[in-house]
């Protein structure tokens, strides 16, 4: 076949996909965490994002302590009934696309707290897309939810509850 | 080498008797001495002496405790209540206090029996500021009134928060939710690609 000089010179710099696709993968590889840090989890949190583990690798590694420049929240610890209503407005004042992300079994489910003061699981008061269990969670356990979450990010999947920002690639 | 007190008592013990302090509540004895009737009860177990006084003497078995030889224990270490409903004892509430004399390392256990109709105490804030914060903890999580304080406002529960969450018959569970939960049978079923 011949090809023009022009045809050549798209073939080597040019991609095509489609838009959503490409947009999914640029979020995927750039999401930007907002550590709601409440308890001991705080510790492994550390661990999995310095340099030992390095979350950096994702492109998820700079902390954002504005929810507003945040697409990603980590809700690591145990979350109080007292705490509730800060979780629900930092939530709220996340950007859309955004995702949560529960570390640690309290985060998850209240954990072995069955008191009073716990709230059962993180995803009674905000939606939450991963769960990673473990009292707490070793590093590796966090950075495959952290890669299924991309997953999720790249298939342009949203938790229902959160407004359609994102379309499927 | 100096030889504190405590360097006296570790040496003591690592030869493995036990000072001859232990055997004996010399703390006791002298309250006992000093206020008779007003200590109801004392007992004494390797050294950790324990007094259960009078509600109505307390201030003032509590300021000798902290002023006079041999006690001077100037360190109020702890307070605590103990609710003893499942015990089936009457007075259903214990405040507890613990006192520490940092010179010559004694301890003494205070105890005052409170019942649930009649739930104040003497608060001794006047005696050792520490006991500020540690008296509004047991007023918020026992609901005991602690009289002369002045200044009882929660330190760890919300303000809308009703009842006393550490007293044996409320709740384990009685969560009190400051926003409308999410139902979790709303919860989207995690499709086979999420979990492969």
């Amino acid at each position: 076949m011949d090809m023009s000089t022009e045809e050549r010179a798209l073939q080597e710099s040019v991609v095509l996909t489609k838009m959503d696709h490409a947009i999914n993968w640029c979020r995927k590889w750039s999401l930007w965490p907002y550590p709601f840090i409440t308890a001991c989890c705080g510790m492994e949190f550390m661990a999995t994002s310095s340099a030992h583990y390095d979350t950096d690798r994702f492109g998820a590694a700079l902390m954002r302590f504005s929810p507003r420049q945040a697409d990603l929240m980590w809700i690591v610890g145990t979350i109080t009934h007292k705490q509730a209503p800060f979780l629900r407005k930092v939530y709220e004042q996340m950007a859309d696309p955004k995702w949560v992300l529960s570390f640690g079994v309290c985060a998850t489910s209240g954990g072995f707290y069955r008191n009073y003061a716990t709230v059962q699981g993180a995803d009674k008061i905000v939606p939450v897309d991963m769960y990673v269990p473990g009292c707490p969670p070793r590093p590796e356990m966090v950075l495959d939810g952290l890669m299924k979450l991309m997953d999720k990010v790249g298939r342009g999947d949203q938790h229902p509850e959160n407004s359609r920002t994102v379309s499927a690639a | 080498m100096t030889d504190t007190p405590h360097q006296k008592l570790r040496a003591t013990v690592s030869k493995g008797d036990f000072p001859e302090q232990l055997e004996t509540a010399p703390l006791v004895d002298a309250l006992r001495e000093k206020f008779g009737d007003k200590i109801v009860e004392s007992h004494s177990f390797r050294g950790d002496q324990t007094v259960i006084v009078q509600r109505e003497a307390l201030l003032d078995v509590m300021k000798v405790l902290r002023d006079e030889a041999p006690f001077e224990m100037h360190f109020l270490m702890d307070q605590t209540v103990v609710d003893r409903l499942e015990m089936g004892k009457k007075p259903r509430f214990e405040v507890v206090y613990h006192l520490f004399n940092r010179e010559n390392f004694k301890r003494i256990r205070v105890k005052v029996q409170v019942s649930e109709d009649d739930c104040w105490i003497d608060s001794v804030k006047s005696l050792w500021l520490a006991a500020d914060w540690m008296e509004r903890e047991a007023w918020e999580f026992y609901g005991i009134d602690f009289r002369g304080h002045g200044d009882l406002r929660n330190v760890l529960l919300y303000p809308e928060f009703e009842g006393y969450p550490l007293r044996k018959d409320y709740p384990k569970d009685g969560e009190q939710p400051r926003l409308p939960l999410r139902d979790h049978r709303s919860w989207p079923r995690p499709k086979p690609a999420d979990i492969t």
